[in-house]
């Protein structure tokens, strides 16, 4: 895909250097989802702990994104349990909250603050989640817009940014609240061919610092180079999960055959 | 630039653009001589022009007697130079009644006052350049509560009862009031009619939907009579206080939609982009949200304040005396009989300023927001 051969290889060694901890950061159990009458999501189990990259891909509307979505209670669950650092998603509000701190998320069509530039997008939410004065998380905004290699567009609006540039920002975004978990949502799927790069050069770069991340994606190269577990979901359901040289190399399942071989045919 | 010049590929400069696409000569050929129709139309609006600018500008100006205490005197200047134009000096007898109504002579301090204290409160709110806005915000928010001190009296002014307000004077403090009252309450209920919670979005549909269903006559009418039969007898309750409340209440629901329409074209991931920055409601809705939706909103949002101002011309119905009441008043004078067209230009043109100032004060808010491309 975007990433060329020589550069999997090469990093190829570097995902494999990335330490998992012991420690269980996500927990999700026996949950189901429904909308209205329709079961998108049945009976997922899924443990991941602290450091792990895991890919989940999968066909449309096989219920990926909802999955994702519910960590952080962007969606709600009806049946099951999901515990983030030990804090259990229920109604209440204050868990809530605390979990959304710890879990950061990158959307499909970016969803930056088209009314404040590039800075403020970032300086945001530790204002006003986290109380942080103004001039500190503009600083720390700054800190995380060089990291992704954008420091020179922090006054502009994003409406006059490319779209892999606006990525970009939505990543330094999310890190200004130094989050312990990432999501990302398809987090390329909305870029041309050109950009898809720069923004997958990031996310890797948050891998090999040691974050946790979920990503929805179909870039495959990614999920080679920088994975360790690949999850496949197909009708609500998590059908088969491995880790990245098994799952492209032998694929158990007969529909994760069929995904695959649709996908990488092109 | 006739002969076609050949660049290696790649190498192809930026050239500028043919010389009949700019300056003016390029517009006149673009804009009024493009093609035959286009030709037919500009000869036919130069000729509509010709026919209706000069007499307008005469009858306004240069045929008008600005001077002069009764009609008569007004006829005969014209009559010596052989002219017809307006008879302003009638406006200019009657310009303080125009302006103050039947405000007592000697306070009318007080409401110019209060006019210099509405147009500097009003400096930091129009426009976010103010040197330390946040400081002269709130002396703009205290603004109100003395312009109503200055105007009603009481606290050591001599006490003015409100049915002596009249004019222009009586138009700004209904149309302001309901203005700077409505949007707030609007977009409350706009925020309501889109509750989770069942009995907010009730009791705001409810409102929303009655309030529009009634004509503001209707309301004004209820204002000034039925009022009365619900309220405990022996209660008295100013009528202007009714009026500036059912003008407020009427122009509120109409706003809620408004910015209701604009909350629509928010796109569902700025409030989730919000919700996983774990931003509460209320911060999520004034820091991404509202913004947005206002901006969108603000043609809708300027055009229910132009027709709320020009709406305060019903409360003549009423009994109250705004600047077309105060016309028909002066008309009544023997002296000046038979000058109508001049009440009413002068009435026209006062609100068309007003309008017109809000109406561009919009649009220089829109380009101002405007941040790049729409997403």
């Amino acid at each position: 895909m975007s990433t060329t051969e020589t550069d999997l290889h090469a990093q190829e060694d570097v995902a494999k250097e990335l330490k998992v901890s012991d420690e269980v950061t996500i927990q999700i159990k026996n949950m189901h989802k429904w909308y209205g009458s329709f079961h998108v999501l049945k009976n997922i189990n899924l443990e991941v702990n602290r450091g792990e990259r895991i890919v989940i891909c999968g066909p449309s509307g096989s219920g990926k994104s909802t999955m994702i979505r519910c960590i952080n209670r962007l969606e709600e669950h009806q049946q099951g349990q999901i515990i983030v650092d030990n804090v259990e998603l229920t109604n209440d509000l204050k868990n809530i909250d605390a979990i959304r701190r710890e879990v950061g998320m990158v959307f499909q069509h970016f969803n930056l603050f088209p009314h404040l530039t590039v800075l403020e997008n970032c300086a945001l939410a530790p204002i006003w989640v986290k109380q942080v004065p103004r001039k500190e998380a503009e600083e720390t905004a700054m800190k995380y817009l060089t990291r992704v290699k954008i420091p020179e567009q922090a006054n502009k609006y994003p409406g006059q940014l490319s779209g892999g540039q606006q990525q970009r920002v939505a990543i330094a975004r999310s890190l200004c609240m130094s989050p312990r978990i990432m999501l990302f949502d398809e987090p390329t799927s909305a870029l041309d061919p050109e950009m898809i790069k720069e923004v997958l050069d990031v996310m890797i770069e948050l891998a090999q610092e040691g974050m946790t991340m979920l990503c929805v994606t179909h870039e495959m190269g990614f999920a080679k180079t920088v994975a360790n577990r690949v999850i496949f979901m197909d009708g609500g359901e998590i059908i088969e999960e491995n880790n990245p040289h098994e799952f492209f190399d032998n694929p158990q399942h007969e529909r994760t055959q069929l995904f695959l071989s649709q996908i990488l045919a092109h | 630039m006739s002969e076609q010049q050949t660049y290696e590929p790649g190498t192809h400069p930026d050239l500028p653009p043919p010389p009949n696409m700019v300056g003016i000569i390029g517009w006149i050929r673009e804009n009024l001589l493009g093609s035959t129709t286009n030709i037919v139309l500009t000869v036919l609006s130069v000729y509509l022009l010709w026919v209706i600018v000069p007499p307008t500008l005469n009858w306004l100006f240069f045929n008008a007697v600005f001077e002069g205490a009764s009609r008569d005197e007004c006829r005969a200047v014209m009559a010596e130079e052989g002219v017809k134009g307006a008879c302003w000096a009638f406006i200019g007898q009657r310009f303080e009644l125009f302006v103050y109504g039947f405000y007592p002579e000697t306070e009318r301090w007080r409401v110019n006052l209060s006019f210099i204290l509405m147009l500097a409160a009003l400096v930091p709110v129009l426009w976010d350049k103010t040197p330390s806005r946040n400081k002269m915000m709130i002396g703009s928010a205290i603004a109100p509560f003395v312009i109503g001190w200055l105007l009603i009296g009481g606290f050591g002014l001599e006490p003015v009862p409100t049915d002596k307000f009249g004019g222009f004077m009586l138009t700004l403090v209904i149309g302001v009031t309901g203005i700077v009252g409505s949007l707030p309450l609007g977009i409350l209920l706009a925020l309501g009619r889109q509750s989770h919670l069942p009995a907010v979005r009730i009791v705001c549909v409810a409102f929303i939907e009655f309030i529009r269903g009634v004509p503001l006559i209707t309301l004004l009418f209820v204002a000034s009579t039925m009022l009365n039969y619900f309220l405990p007898p022996g209660t008295t309750f100013d009528l202007l206080l009714r009026v500036l409340i059912m003008v407020t209440l009427f122009s509120a629901a109409y706003i809620a939609e408004v910015v209701r329409g604009g909350l629509q074209a928010i796109p569902k991931g700025q409030q989730e982009a919000a919700d996983s920055m774990g931003l509460k409601y209320w911060q999520s809705m004034r820091l991404i949200i509202l913004p947005q939706a206002l901006k969108i909103s603000i043609p809708g949002i300027v055009n229910t304040f132009i027709g709320l101002y020009k709406d305060t011309t019903l409360v003549i119905i009423i009994g109250l005396l705004d600047p077309l009441g105060v016309g028909r008043a002066s008309l009544a004078d023997t002296k000046w009989q038979g000058l109508s067209t001049e009440v009413y230009v002068f009435v026209a043109l006062f609100f068309f300023v007003s309008c017109i100032s809000m109406a561009r004060y919009s649009l220089y808010l829109e380009n101002k927001l405007h941040t790049g491309h729409k997403r």
